[in-house]
């Protein structure tokens, strides 16, 4: 009975590996309720008005200010809580915009392989050869500073990843039998992509924009950081700037200035990375 | 007790062998998450030694579980095994892996289906056949070789010295399964279990293996254990065979025995439905109906009720147990063995209602082919080169005629599928045309391609797996926008009656049906789209035999009623006799021979016809086989084809000096029939024709 007693420990092995996913998925998903619902509940949440200066600038942490306050008087903890909803929305649109740009190349290049398939992979290795942080910086410089661009700017530096993963699939979907089928019937090749391919490839889609929303978010941060967010809108990335600007990486106040909005970037980022290696995890069990 | 047996003097030397493999109440069920399934429930059986056993059986009857349990094969848990297994007298269940290890290859070897997946693909195939030699023996890695060469030359691998470094992908198929073979046959097994060994190989292919097993056999002194679905293919070289159905066997015995004096109406109707070459065309071949089911509940009644045209009293009240019907230990598990009659009025054949009238109509093209060649490039190195084509059909002319079905046969490589698919605009041709209704049709596809439909050789694989039956059927309606939104429902139901499946089908997803059920799904879609032709590519091959006569005599019915044309592609020249009113043989990319189906089938011309026809296993044992010219060798690659007549390389009456130089046309040489061969029209002045006195 010894080698059943190995198989069974070989079978509890295995179960353990495949339990890992799922608890770092379960922990993805609660960093990131926990993030939407604060952003969502932002003003019942926050103690006062980011935009109201209600204390002397500079003050160290208290009772009435639990972060203390910045170089104009804001509440630093309400600066925060509000800064969740930038954060949040940038990544979940810019994704989004991401995904779109990125399905569509993606699937438009699987299915047509050949002569316009390869022209627009060669459009993706381009976007994925490029620079990534000096173009950012360039392309946000030149469109302005404003939430709409910051958005835009993000999306469009990032859809070639997702392009390649889809299309990698759709070569394999266009040549399963039922897609033959569905083109021996007759049916025109909007048919057949809307119908048979677009659907097929929704699950490794789903396992894209997660992990590009986790990108989005340390991009925008990144970009706000520099100075290139939108000027009225708080997010994380402009309170770290005007930590940077106001020297508090040199003085005491970095543990309340600038390790609070430094850790919740990485939070948010890696929530929504943890939720993205369960799915893939998921959808390719091979990975 | 082998002891006992072997010293004890033989008094009759074929009743009192000891037999080689005992199996005695073997039970195997699977414990699934969602369910048990009884893969084989009470099997017992004994295999002599030398002797050889066919195992028949369908998908699921647990003809291949048998024998995993006994190469020890099965892991469990899922499995859960009982019963009795011995090797001369050893037991072999509940033998620890390092016995099991030292059993399996010396003692017992098996052969699988597909030779391909059994080979590892990046080890050569010398050191694959020399390592179990290393292993068992523990000979020297050069012995090994020069033992590996050996049997590769034994097993037919023509200079067996060069090939012996090869990769299994520079084989071909036939030579794959003779390289496994050789490496079954290695360490000398006492038992060589085969599972389904030909079933992947084309027809000329399997009769070479048949051939091959049945001279080792003789050679080593090997027991085989055949496991197969066709009782066609054993039929030639087993000795006895048992038929199993839902995990138990059902008949037993002499193969003379179990093939003329058939006492269960199971192995019966699996007999008349494959397709017969030397019986006349009925317009229908007769059918079992259903399909075979899978096993879940202990079994207390006989499996085979419901499907069993002598079903009566008493067989739902016990499971029926296996019955001494004959001598020579032929048993039935039937209880009604004693009423069976013959089997033409068991499993009677119909008619088609209505198909005389197709026959006298004018003859009216609907699809015409005229000189088509499908090349695909092949685009190899840094520069891309294209120098190189697969040609895959080379020049086919043919014409499909309304009411009537073109049957078009050959084996794999011919560019049967791509003729096929070219017709229903999946391939872009690269020369020829394809008219449809007189009017040249453009090679795109897309909505104008309505009136041929087609049909796949895997209806599950032609299925998205995400879409309910009825999406399924109704995607051709609303591509060619047939009915609008109200009637599509009507118009499915209406569908799925006429292919024989309950109207409220539409409802479950593809899954949820046997294979059997699957294809008529794919044949109710493509009827959705009113088609006057339909392209049915190889549309039985995968479905289990009892199930492929419903499926050929539904497409008939169809093609009565309906009067579409129909294309039949197929491996199996049987099978398209019973379907088709004209015959096309493609070897090559080319159609070698065109005839009415009688004529070609009476009297075949071009040695190929000839030799594929010869090829067909005939399910009598003791057939005469000796006057067969059987093929030798595979069909050479279309990227690179012979000389002259593509067919000389293995045409047995190739002419020296003209076939391999000229190449042959096909040519009229009576109304409607086409032969390509210079044997048949020799060449005018050629001094090969003169020489050989071939001219009039």
């Amino acid at each position: 009975m010894t080698a059943s007693g190995s198989e069974r420990r070989a079978a509890r092995r295995m179960r353990r590996r495949s339990r890992l996913p799922t608890i770092l998925g379960v922990a993805g998903l609660v960093i990131v309720g926990a993030l939407v619902f604060t952003a969502v509940l932002a003003p019942w949440l926050a103690p006062y008005d980011p935009t109201d200066r209600i204390a002397r600038p500079f003050l160290p942490p208290s009772a009435e200010h639990l972060l203390g306050t910045n170089d104009v008087g804001h509440d630093l903890l309400s600066e925060i809580i509000y800064g969740s909803r930038v954060s949040l929305l940038v990544g979940l649109v810019a994704a989004t915009v991401a995904l779109l740009i990125g399905t569509s190349v993606g699937v438009v290049a699987g299915y047509y392989p050949k002569r316009l398939g390869s022209t627009l992979m060669r459009g993706v290795d381009v976007i994925l050869i490029l620079p990534f942080l000096p173009l950012l910086i360039v392309l946000a410089a030149y469109l302005g500073r404003s939430l709409l661009n910051t958005i835009l700017v993000i999306g469009l530096l990032i859809w070639a990843e997702p392009a390649r993963i889809i299309r990698s699939q759709v070569l394999s979907l266009r040549s399963r039998e039922y897609v033959l089928a569905a083109r021996s019937m007759g049916a025109p090749d909007r048919w057949t992509i809307l119908r048979h391919i677009v659907p097929r490839t929704a699950l490794l889609a789903t396992g894209s924009f997660v992990r590009a929303v986790s990108g989005a978010i340390l991009l925008e941060a990144a970009l706000s950081f520099l100075g290139l967010g939108d000027p009225i809108q708080k997010s994380w990335g402009s309170t770290l700037y005007w930590a940077q600007t106001r020297g508090a990486f040199l003085t005491p106040a970095w543990k309340w200035w600038v390790l609070p909005p430094g850790l919740l970037i990485m939070l948010a980022s890696l929530g929504f990375a943890l939720i993205a290696f369960s799915l893939e995890e998921r959808i390719n069990p091979r990975l | 007790m082998t002891a006992g047996t072997a010293v004890a003097p033989p008094r009759d030397p074929a009743a009192v062998r000891p037999n080689l493999l005992e199996i005695e109440n073997l039970f195997v069920r699977f414990e699934l998450p969602t369910e048990t399934v009884r893969a084989v429930s009470g099997v017992s059986l004994t295999v002599a030694p030398s002797e050889t056993f066919a195992l028949v059986g369908e998908s699921g009857s647990g003809k291949s579980v048998s024998m995993l349990s006994v190469m020890g094969l099965l892991s469990s848990p899922p499995a859960v095994i009982s019963g009795s297994i011995r090797l001369e007298g050893r037991e072999v269940l509940g033998m620890s892996a390092r016995r099991l290890r030292k059993y399996r290859g010396k003692d017992v070897a098996m052969v699988f289906q597909e030779p391909m997946s059994s080979l590892n693909p990046v080890h050569r195939v010398g050191r694959q056949i020399g390592e179990s030699l290393r292993i068992h023996r523990g000979v020297s890695r050069a012995e090994a070789r020069r033992q590996a060469i050996r049997l590769l030359d034994r097993v037919g691998i023509p200079s067996a010295k060069n090939r012996v470094d090869d990769y299994p992908h520079e084989f071909s198929g036939g030579m794959r399964q003779r390289a496994m073979i050789a490496m079954a046959l290695a360490c000398e097994p006492k038992l060589l279990i085969a599972d389904e060994p030909t079933t992947a190989l084309d027809v000329t292919v399997q009769a070479q293996i048949v051939d091959l097993v049945r001279e080792l056999q003789a050679e080593y002194r090997l027991a085989v254990v055949w496991i197969t679905h066709d009782l066609g293919v054993v039929a030639e070289i087993a000795d006895r065979v048992a038929v199993m159905y839902a995990g138990r066997i059902l008949e037993t015995g002499q193969a003379s025995d179990l093939y003329r004096a058939t006492r269960h109406p199971y192995t019966s109707g699996l007999l008349r439905s494959i397709p017969r070459l030397d019986r006349s065309v009925t317009t229908r071949l007769a059918e079992i109906p259903g399909a075979p089911f899978r096993v879940v509940s202990e079994l207390a009644a006989c499996p085979f009720d419901d499907r069993c045209p002598l079903a009566g009293e008493g067989c739902q009240d016990a499971l029926p147990e296996l019955d001494t019907v004959g001598h020579g230990g032929h048993r039935s598990a039937c209880i009604h063995h004693h009423q069976m009659g013959p089997a033409s009025t068991l499993w009677p054949e119909g008619t088609v209602a209505g198909d005389q009238a197709s026959a006298d109509q004018a003859i009216d093209t609907v699809v015409s082919v005229r000189d088509l060649q499908v090349h695909f490039p092949i685009v190899r190195g840094l520069s891309r080169s294209r120098r190189r084509a697969i040609r895959a059909v080379d020049g086919v002319s043919l014409d499909v005629v309304r009411g009537q079905t073109l049957g078009i046969v050959g084996e794999s490589g011919c560019g049967k599928t791509t003729l096929g698919r070219a017709m229903v605009a999946l391939v872009r041709p690269t020369g020829g045309t394809i008219e449809i209704n007189g009017k040249p049709i453009n090679h795109r596809s897309g909505r104008h391609r309505r009136v041929v439909q087609m049909i796949f050789q895997d209806p599950f694989s032609a299925m998205n797996p995400g879409m309910r039956v009825e999406d399924v059927i109704a995607e051709p309606l609303r591509i060619h926008r047939l009915a609008d939104t109200a009637a599509v429902r009507d118009r499915v139901t209406e569908l799925l009656t006429q292919v024989g499946l309950p109207g409220d089908s539409g409802e479950r997803y593809p899954h949820e049906f046997s294979g059997g059920q699957r294809q008529r799904i794919a044949v109710a879609r493509a009827l959705a789209a009113d088609p006057e032709v339909v392209v049915c590519d190889e549309p039985v091959s995968s479905l289990d035999v009892s199930v492929q006569a419903q499926v050929i005599n539904l497409l008939a019915d169809l093609q009565a009623r309906t009067g579409m044309a129909m294309v039949f592609i197929a491996h199996d020249l049987a099978v398209v006799r019973h379907v088709s009113h004209e015959v096309g043989v493609m070897y090559l990319g080319e159609i070698v021979e065109k005839a009415p189906r009688d004529q070609l089938y009476a009297d075949p011309l071009h040695p190929y016809t000839k030799a594929l026809l010869e090829a067909v296993p005939v399910p009598e044992p003791d057939y005469d086989t000796t006057r067969r010219t059987r093929l030798t060798g595979d069909v050479p690659s279309p990227a690179d084809p012979p000389s002259g007549c593509r067919f000389h390389t293995r045409c047995p009456v190739a002419v020296e000096g003209l076939c391999s130089t000229v190449k042959p046309s096909l040519e009229e040489v009576t109304p409607g029939r086409w032969v390509s061969c210079h044997l048949v029209s020799p060449p005018a002045g050629h001094p090969a024709v003169a020489h050989l006195g071939l001219g009039e």
